[in-house]
């Protein structure tokens, strides 16, 4: 029993997931059953995956022990390229393969910037954040492109299946890239280098580790999953904006830390980024339905962003002071 | 006598207007534990950094059983069997024991682009041998790095390096910041290298934690060595004198 605790205790997504299965009651109680009804659980799990992908990526990157402003930006940018290739007449694949090799080319520069000049990546992203928006906007040029019906694979990425219509397309999608990225962290010697390099930078340099190359690779990988959440959101609405994804940058970094990633790296798990994000979502949704004003939103993610980081840094400290032999 | 594993030959580094190795040269023998010591600033981490492929010198030869080497980063010189173990520890605190000692080193089953998945049986398994046989005892190779004391991450420290075959272990500054117990701990497993055939390299302030655990002594001071002799032929107060 002691041991279970202090199992239960050093893994803060675990304490996330309690909450969330706490806030679904709630909500469910306080919207008298609407909540949780077929209708409502498809249009929440038909969104989860769009801002589940970008936390997914940019948990990786944190766990790395670095950071990516710019993935709100780059949520808009990609669609966008995709977009204006697309009614300009180019197909699909490849306008999709140019959306997301954009969103690789920022990831890379955000990460060679950041490590060949030494300099921290809130602010290489932060500019990234302006630079990829300002694109996004002069590239569409003002007016959003028209996107040439039946130019999208709708059937790939957006239709309802499964038993009773439940899920999008998308959502397994992004169940496979949840997979991917747990397997690729956790059972990987990739995996291995991301935790060592954020962790602890100087072991894991001194130990061999191209880290360079391992944190540009992480940059990488974040953008092009933003990039990608972007663009599922733009077939859902059938239309690009410019300002899609404007916040998602902060909001994602809050399912990060809210599902136990550390700002400082090497603490986290892809799977407490997706609850974090799952939370947030839920928030979003059940404040709505249970007729509270939506403009508490923000307060209700601000709120449980501090107060996840203050819990999970208390209850890290317990569970490493209770002494059970593991 | 046997001939050197290590021979370093005028080894030279310069930091912008500063000669931080004038002229080095060193010969370090199979299966002795040589014992490093100098003030701050005399040298010593700039020779050990060459040594474990951290830093490139201005100048001169470093061989190795004989042949010419040139260590471009730290991975070269553990392949080449020099494994380091520095002061502010060569460990990831957030990370298990069984996952430190394979630490860019993984065994991977198949792998596309050097990208594979962990051989996690084999990590746990081995890194428990291994630190057994550095006579160390932990509960489990699960545990995280960050709850052992100082004194045991010294210890996964050396088991790791002589998991890995290396033969000659450097050991910068091992007993800095550790408490009486541990430190006698730590100096047990370098006294235990010797027994298992491996050269090693101890730097250390502290002339009583040579004089204990060293066949010879190497005292450096401004750049240079000024002192090379065994241990039975010198005393801690002649190398006061000379530092």
């Amino acid at each position: 029993m002691k041991r279970l605790m202090k199992i239960y205790l050093e893994k803060p997504e675990l304490a996330a997931v309690v909450f969330l299965l706490l806030l679904l009651l709630v909500f469910q109680i306080r919207s008298n059953g609407v909540f949780l009804n077929t209708q409502n659980v498809r249009g929440m799990l038909g969104l989860l995956p769009e801002m589940g992908l970008v936390a997914i990526g940019v948990t990786l990157l944190m766990i790395c022990g670095e950071f990516d402003l710019s993935v709100g930006s780059v949520f808009a940018l990609t669609p966008m390229t995709m977009a204006v290739m697309l009614a300009a007449g180019v197909p699909f694949a490849p306008a999709f393969a140019a959306g997301l090799a954009i969103a690789a080319l920022i990831g890379f520069f955000n990460g060679f910037i950041t490590i060949r000049f030494a300099i921290p990546s809130f602010i290489t992203t932060l500019g990234m954040l302006f630079i990829a928006r300002s694109l996004t906007v002069v590239i569409s040029g003002g007016f959003p492109p028209v996107i040439p019906a039946n130019a999208l694979p709708k059937w790939l990425f957006t239709i309802y299946v499964g038993p009773g219509d439940l899920f999008r397309m998308s959502f397994f999608w992004f169940v496979a890239v949840a997979i991917l990225a747990t397997v690729l962290l956790s059972r990987t010697n990739f995996g291995n280098w991301v935790r060592a390099t954020g962790g602890f930078l100087p072991a894991a340099q001194s130990m061999g580790i191209p880290t360079a190359r391992v944190k540009v690779a992480c940059f990488m990988i974040c953008s092009v999953l933003a990039g990608f959440a972007g663009t599922i959101q733009v077939m859902r609405l059938g239309a690009p904006l410019p300002s899609i994804g404007e916040g998602l940058e902060l909001q994602a970094v809050s399912a990060a830390v809210i599902g136990g990633a550390s700002l400082a790296g090497g603490i986290g798990t892809i799977f407490g980024g997706i609850i974090g994000a799952a939370l947030i979502r839920v928030i979003d949704n059940g404040l709505v339905l249970s007729q509270v004003d939506a403009n508490w939103f923000k307060m209700a993610i601000g709120f449980l962003t501090i107060f996840a980081v203050v819990v999970n840094a208390w209850l890290r400290k317990r569970g490493r002071a209770m002494k059970v032999e593991t | 006598m046997a001939a050197p594993i290590i021979a370093i030959k005028g080894l030279q580094k310069w930091y912008s207007g500063v000669h931080a190795l004038k002229n080095v040269t060193l010969d370090i023998y199979p299966d002795e534990a040589l014992g490093l010591v100098g003030d701050n600033g005399a040298g010593k981490s700039t020779l050990i950094n060459i040594l474990s492929g951290t830093q490139k010198p201005d100048g001169g030869e470093i061989r190795i059983d004989g042949e010419p080497v040139r260590f471009s980063n730290p991975r070269d010189a553990m392949d080449r069997g020099i494994e380091t173990i520095y002061q502010y520890n060569s460990m990831v605190p957030t990370m298990t024991i069984a996952r430190n000692v394979f630490i860019g080193r993984e065994p991977v089953k198949g792998s596309v682009f050097g990208i594979g998945i962990l051989d996690q049986k084999r990590m746990r398994d081995e890194s428990v041998k291994a630190i057994a046989d550095v006579d160390l005892h932990l509960r489990s190779p699960d545990a995280l790095v960050g709850e052992l004391s100082g004194g045991q991450r010294q210890g996964v420290a050396i088991a790791r390096a002589m998991h890995f075959k290396s033969k000659v272990m450097i050991l910068d500054e091992p007993t800095n910041h550790l408490s009486v117990k541990e430190t006698r701990k730590v100096i047990g497993f370098v006294r235990a290298l010797k027994a298992q055939n491996i050269t090693s390299v101890f730097i250390s302030h502290n002339m009583h934690h040579v004089f204990e655990c060293c066949d010879r002594v190497v005292a450096m001071a401004r750049g240079e060595i000024v002192l090379d002799k065994r241990i039975g032929e010198t005393s801690i107060e002649e190398i006061h004198e000379v530092l």
